[in-house]
């Protein structure tokens, strides 16, 4: 079951993740102020998770797509689609340009994910769906004796839905290690602090006792990601991977702001982002 | 100790069934439980999925032939639903097998946007639907479930008369590409078709003809329409009687005969009167142009009656007698 990863498979660099990501992230905010409306600041936090998945962990490319022992990845906070839309665009699932259609009259990029688009599993983006559907995915593979892994990302706000309990109780119950849950834990929701709006700490505490293996890492480190994500934590458990993250990562304006949960940039908001992402990139070049 | 169930029928209701030839049948939900089974034995694709309800489900054989069939989930209904989109997603022709109350309500929205939404062939199966529970109360009644997934795109809703409609549902869900509801009570059911009968999704079965009344009934009400259209018979009324398995697809064809044939028009359903079977035969009428004689029978926008499903029916007009007071009267 457990499958190694293997470093050959690196064809990415920490450094060339980070230029994805500044690359990605403008992608990003570009696409929330040609539609108009998204999530920006949730989308930007999880920005680095989609990137490492994309390109170092999930077995999954457009030519894939259709086969039956691809890895499944079901983004259950499925307000964040901007950015899995710039991953999945960047990976080649459809072009670019399409990016420029999102939620524009007749197009299938609506402001959240469904299958009519290339590289979806599911529809989502009512919360607490996601690890349900990944579990019954999950033990499907474990049914036909399959090497894929499943994956879903959850927003810290979004673990007040009851049903990701009814389902983290199901994960640990069928041992499904080839399942694992991610927490793009940014600490901000809609209203506020998840601490204020309900509070949720201490996530490890809980998923743990849930049964799960908990691994925390920094969601911007692509190393630490790439390490937790590589194969299951432990044998028979699922593996929950809580993600600290920023929300508004990599705009300083943005950063941590939950006015920015769903923020369109003005015309001037979205030059000073994009100015301060070029800045990153050329810093990151200089480093070089 | 309890109290015996009230009969369904009353003692003239039984002649009349017994005069119009038709034998006793088991309860549909057994005939679903060993229909599955039998094709889960020669699909091992076929996975059931329980949410504490194997044995109300009649699963439990099923659970100890086939384990490796069968995922339980506890008492987790939105879970439920969730697991078998996830598991239809990824190649098994999963079904989902819950008390019709709580699989229709409290995983409503996991039906809407896990299922239909995501375009899975997965299946749900409502078991002791309507008023089944009877006694238990509103919490255990779904008379809801028809309106609600009438009002979801995607779904093929089906709700069978008899052991036959139920066999050929379930075979007909285990084949299905698209989302498919099933629901259907426990109590044992007459069995009303001739052997030579054709099933198909979305076309309405005619068990009876006649002009002056039709009764479009649905379910496990068709028997008392059939019923009542024998007793109407013995008064020269002649009533036609269709069984709208389907409520979705609707067959509309077969609606429109019989309002282009028929003096007046009664549906019956085990549902509330708002929003299931009656409205949607009503606005194929209306808007083709039929404004014929015309009265929902089902369970009417109040606190359901306290009592067994028999005393539910009774009370309600779903039998033989109430349903032939209402084509009478309808008729005056
Ligand atoms: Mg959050």
């Amino acid at each position: 079951m457990r499958r190694k990863f293997d470093m050959g498979k690196i064809v990415l660099s920490d450094r060339d993740l980070a230029l994805k990501s500044v690359h990605l992230r403008k992608k990003t905010l570009e696409a929330i102020y040609d539609a108009g409306a998204g999530h920006t600041g949730g989308g930007l936090s999880c920005l680095d998770i989609l990137n490492v998945l994309y390109n170092r962990i999930l077995n999954v490319s457009p030519e894939t797509f259709g086969s039956a022992t691809r890895d499944r990845y079901v983004q259950s906070k499925g307000h964040s689609v901007e950015a899995l839309y710039a991953v999945l665009a960047d990976r080649g699932f459809f072009p670019e340009a399409d990016l420029k259609t999102i939620c524009h009259y007749q197009s299938h990029m609506v402001g959240h994910p469904t299958r009519h688009i290339s590289g979806i599993e599911m529809n989502t983006g009512a919360l607490g769906h996601g690890l349900p559907i990944c579990i019954g995915m999950a033990l499907a593979g474990k049914m036909d004796s399959a090497s894929y892994r499943v994956f879903t990302l959850l927003g810290d706000g979004e673990l007040a839905e009851g049903s990701n309990w009814e389902a983290a109780l199901a994960a640990a119950h069928y041992k499904l290690d080839n399942l694992t849950a991610i927490i793009d834990h940014n600490t901000l929701q809609i209203s506020g602090h998840t601490r204020d709006v309900m509070s949720n700490e201490p996530l490890d505490e809980k998923w743990r006792a849930f049964g799960w293996a908990v691994k925390v890492v920094n969601g911007h480190d692509y190393a630490a990601l790439t390490e937790a994500l590589s194969q299951p934590a432990e044998i028979g458990k699922p593996t929950c991977i809580i993600a600290n993250t920023t929300k508004g990562k990599g705009v300083s304006f943005m950063e941590n702001v939950a006015k920015w949960h769903h923020g369109v940039p003005s015309d001037a908001e979205l030059k000073q982002a994009l100015s301060e992402l070029d800045a990153a990139a050329a810093k990151l070049k200089e480093a070089a | 100790m309890s109290a015996p169930a009230p009969s369904m029928f009353t003692p003239a209701a039984k002649a009349m069934a017994e005069k119009l030839g038709l034998k006793m049948g088991r309860a549909n939900l057994e005939e679903f439980a060993a229909t599955l089974e039998e094709l889960a034995k020669a699909n091992p694709n076929i996975i059931a999925v329980t949410s504490d309800s194997r044995g109300s489900g009649k699963l439990a054989p099923f659970g100890k032939n086939l384990p490796k069939q069968l995922v339980e989930v506890g008492i987790a209904e939105q879970n439920l639903v969730g697991i078998t989109a996830g598991l239809a997603a990824c190649g098994k022709k999963s079904f989902g097998v819950s008390p019709g109350c709580f699989l229709t309500a409290r995983s409503l929205e996991q039906i809407k946007n896990d299922i239909c939404y995501s375009d899975v062939p997965a299946v749900l199966i409502g078991i002791s639907s309507g008023t089944s529970y009877g006694a238990l109360g509103t919490t255990h009644h779904s008379l809801h479930d028809l309106a609600v997934l009438r009002a979801i795109n995607n779904i093929t809703v089906i709700v069978p008369a008899d052991n036959f409609e139920t066999r050929e549902a379930i075979c007909f869900a285990a084949k299905a590409t698209k989302p498919v509801f099933v629901r259907f009570g426990k109590a044992a059911m007459f069995n009303l078709h001739k052997p030579e009968i054709k099933f198909a999704v979305g076309k309405a079965i005619q068990l009876r003809d006649g002009n002056d009344v039709a009764f479009i009934a649905t379910g496990e009400t068709v028997i008392h329409a059939l019923l009542a259209a024998g007793q109407l018979a013995e008064r020269g009324l002649n009533c036609r009687v269709i069984s709208m398995h389907s409520v979705k697809p609707l067959d509309t064809e077969t609606i429109l005969k019989a309002g282009r044939e028929c003096n007046a028009v009664v549906t019956v359903e085990e549902h509330m009167v708002n929003g299931g079977l009656g409205e949607a035969c009503a606005a194929v009428l209306l808007q083709n142009g039929m404004s014929k004689p015309f009265r929902i029978v089902g369970i009417p926008d109040e606190e359901t009656v306290p009592g067994a499903q028999a005393d539910i029916f009774r009370h309600y007009g779903i039998s033989m007698e109430g349903l032939s007071e209402t084509a009478t009267k309808l008729l005056k």
